[in-house]
């Protein structure tokens, strides 16, 4: 048998929590919070104590989805990718640049965040970037 | 976070949620602290154990207000009204800290002459609040040794959101109950990377660390930077981009890690929005209602199957750590967006996300001193600007506000863009419940979570159900000017007489098809705290 135990921070709201997610042979089982932690010190909320349970859910998207004669069928990355980083081509050459525009994420990482911000201003061209900050 | 720009010259949380605890007397507003972020309630309770006055101000009666010394319920939208009508007995009794506004403040004096009409009486009429009330928060609040504010969506979501901010940092300003320890106007932050995002320039007018995209030497800095040419025009904001794809002057909408066909108001003006673009790509990590529109959508992983850091709401930078691999074919997004800047044309090549916090620590000042290494341990609070500073805890320390002054705004209190009238005779609030996390994305496919809330519901008073002829747990209909839905009756006094609460986690019972899009003309925050509904018994 192969545990593991993983510090790392909440998805959920902007407290922070640290925890650490238990695994075993790859598997999520459990969430412990973190004693140490400046943010909740040994303590976590009902969403935090079930935190790992969503992850591993067998609804979760595994595969990039194309729209063909109407349905989203699964496709390869290099298929899903050629055809976005295609159509963003045609998009811009046909109505400029700022006739794109990016949603960035409260729920991804800042490095996340960055890229997708810098493929958006210094690749395609455009300011057109916001989030649901306000929600 | 534009009020507090303005106020202060920085957009986030002032102190740290750990010294709250510290505190003399908290002002709660707009929070429902318990539910929304309960280990920030946790400094809360541990602050009234060590003697501190809790006061909570809520239209809804919360878990908080159960035990607060002061509760108030003032009206949905009167907001800006109460926090005049306190400034206005803290100046007539001059309780105010005139040496901090000297020093440290401009623009004192039309605030003082428009406070002035806030007399305890105006005020009463508008909030509802009793003069009583308003005298006590105003001296607890002012006198305190250590006073602060905390604030949530309750304030922001309005049409007059950033105006609600604005207040509260002129409360602040006022007493001098900032830039020291356990004070301060503290903006709760309501998802987990949602300061990090705005760090990270995932706004249309800024680069990353807040630099103005339209200011001709940040965009020579960045052009140098990042080796592309780079517009000088702010971009759009979420309501412009929906109006654009509306209008067909927007093509192409990519969305990553949103769902905005449930989280923003007026889901059916979204959908149709949604269905012009020519090109609409997600990437999430579960199927949701605006992927079921999209042409393409991308599998992303999600936080356990990753490196990288989160932002927290006192802007503590931590690390995100992977503990197991991505399920499936997903990928981390920042590989996403990697492969396809690639095949667009812009080369890309981090081997990790170390890598890319070396970048955002060459072109942010706030990270400058920020690396993986230094994240080992308790994180790093920004400012934080250089590689052996410890960060910082409390923002503006000795009134000394990063916008040189703090500038104070006379604000008139304006009513909220849809009232009740004789058709839709109640006022409709939103939020959350403790189980469930914002559109449900992912809470609602954790057995556990899902099992303690397996649907939505509608609070209303005992008064109005016994009107209704309804009784706990049978359908009611609920119907604005946008839409109706149906939710099981949850009777309650967390609500008063002609007031109805609905959570915005469930798709079957959705609040934001009932939301009113009407949104702060600065911000551009939906006001979804209020609107006017009607109440119907279900067939």
């Amino acid at each position: 048998m192969d545990y593991k135990s993983t510090l790392t921070v909440c998805p959920y709201c902007g407290c922070g929590c640290g925890f650490y997610l238990e695994t075993v042979n790859g598997k999520l089982v459990g969430t412990k919070p973190s004693a140490t932690s400046p943010v909740n010190n040994g303590k976590l909320c009902v969403k935090g104590w079930n935190v790992h349970e969503f992850v591993q859910s067998p609804r979760r998207l595994t595969n990039p989805l194309l729209r063909k004669g109407g349905e989203l069928v699964e496709v390869s990355w290099d298929e899903a990718l050629d055809y976005v980083a295609g159509e963003l081509r045609r998009i811009k050459a046909e109505h400029g640049p700022d006739s794109i525009a990016f949603l960035a994420s409260a729920k991804i990482t800042n490095e996340d965040n960055y890229l997708l911000q810098k493929f958006a201003r210094a690749a395609v061209g455009t300011n057109n970037v916001d989030h649901c900050a306000r929600l | 976070m534009a009020g507090l720009a303005a106020a202060f010259g920085s957009g986030a949380m002032t102190n740290s949620m750990e010294e709250l605890a510290g505190a003399d007397t908290i002002l709660v507003i707009g929070s429902n602290t318990t539910t929304a972020h309960p280990l920030v309630a946790d400094r809360l309770y541990r602050a009234k154990k060590n003697g501190a006055t809790i006061i909570v101000a809520d239209p809804r009666k919360i878990q908080l207000a159960l035990t607060a010394d002061c509760y108030v319920s003032q009206a949905l939208g009167s907001d800006t009204a109460l926090i005049n009508g306190i400034a206005h007995i803290i100046i007539k009794q001059g309780w105010q800290n005139q040496e901090f506004i000297d020093a440290n403040t401009e623009g004192y004096q039309e605030f003082k002459a428009l406070v002035e009409s806030y007399t305890p009486e105006r005020t009463t009429e508008i909030t509802g609040v009793s003069a009583e009330d308003l005298y006590f928060i105003a001296e607890k609040y002012a006198k305190a040794p250590a006073g602060s504010i905390v604030y949530c969506m309750g304030i922001t979501q309005h049409t007059s959101g950033v105006d609600n901010v604005k207040s509260l940092a002129n409360l602040a300003m006022l007493t001098g109950q900032i830039g020291r320890e356990s004070t301060g106007v503290n903006p709760l932050r309501g998802q987990n990377n949602v300061q990090g995002a705005c760090d990270m320039g995932g706004l249309p007018d800024v680069y990353p660390g807040y630099q103005k995209v339209d200011v001709p030497a940040n965009q020579a800095k960045f052009e140098k930077a990042w080796g592309a040419e780079l517009s000088l025009k702010p971009g759009l904001k979420i309501p412009d981009m929906l109006a654009g794809l509306g209008d067909g002057s927007l093509k192409a909408l990519i969305v990553v890690g949103e769902n905005p066909m449930m989280s923003d108001p007026d889901q059916h003006h979204v959908e149709q929005a949604l269905k012009k673009a020519e090109l609409l790509v997600t990437q999430d990590i579960f199927d949701h209602q605006t992927a079921q529109l999209a042409h393409v959508v991308l599998p992303g992983a999600s936080y356990a199957e990753k490196d990288g850091t989160f932002s927290n709401t006192e802007r503590r930078v931590q690390r995100v750590r992977k503990a197991v691999e991505p399920v499936g074919d997903s990928k981390a997004d920042w590989e996403i967006t990697q492969e396809l800047s690639n095949r667009f044309g812009y080369p890309m090549n981090y081997a990790s996300p170390a890598a890319i916090m070396e970048e955002i620590a060459t072109v942010t000042p706030q990270y400058a001193g920020i690396s993986f290494e230094r994240l080992e341990g308790e994180g790093i609070m920004w400012p934080c600007p250089t590689p052996d500073h410890p960060g910082t805890k409390f923002l503006h320390a000795g009134g000394k506000f990063a916008r040189g002054k703090g500038l104070f705004h006379a604000i008139d209190w304006r009513l909220p863009a849809e009232v009740v009238d004789e058709e839709y005779p109640l006022w409709l609030t939103t939020g959350r419940a403790h189980v469930h996390y914002h559109t449900g994305t992912m809470t609602r496919n954790s057995p556990s979570l899902h099992a303690l809330m397996p649907e939505g519901f509608a609070e209303i008073n005992p008064a109005e159900a016994e009107r209704l002829g309804v009784s706990e747990g049978e359908m009611i209909k609920l119907t604005t000017r946008r839409g109706s839905i149906q939710a099981k009756a949850m009777i309650t006094d967390r609500v008063r007489p002609g007031m109805v609460f609905v959570p915005f986690h469930f798709m079957e019972a959705c609040a934001n098809v009932l939301t009113n899009p009407a949104l702060d003309p600065v911000c551009k925050i939906p006001e979804f705290k209020v609107c006017a509904v009607k109440l119907d018994k279900a067939a």
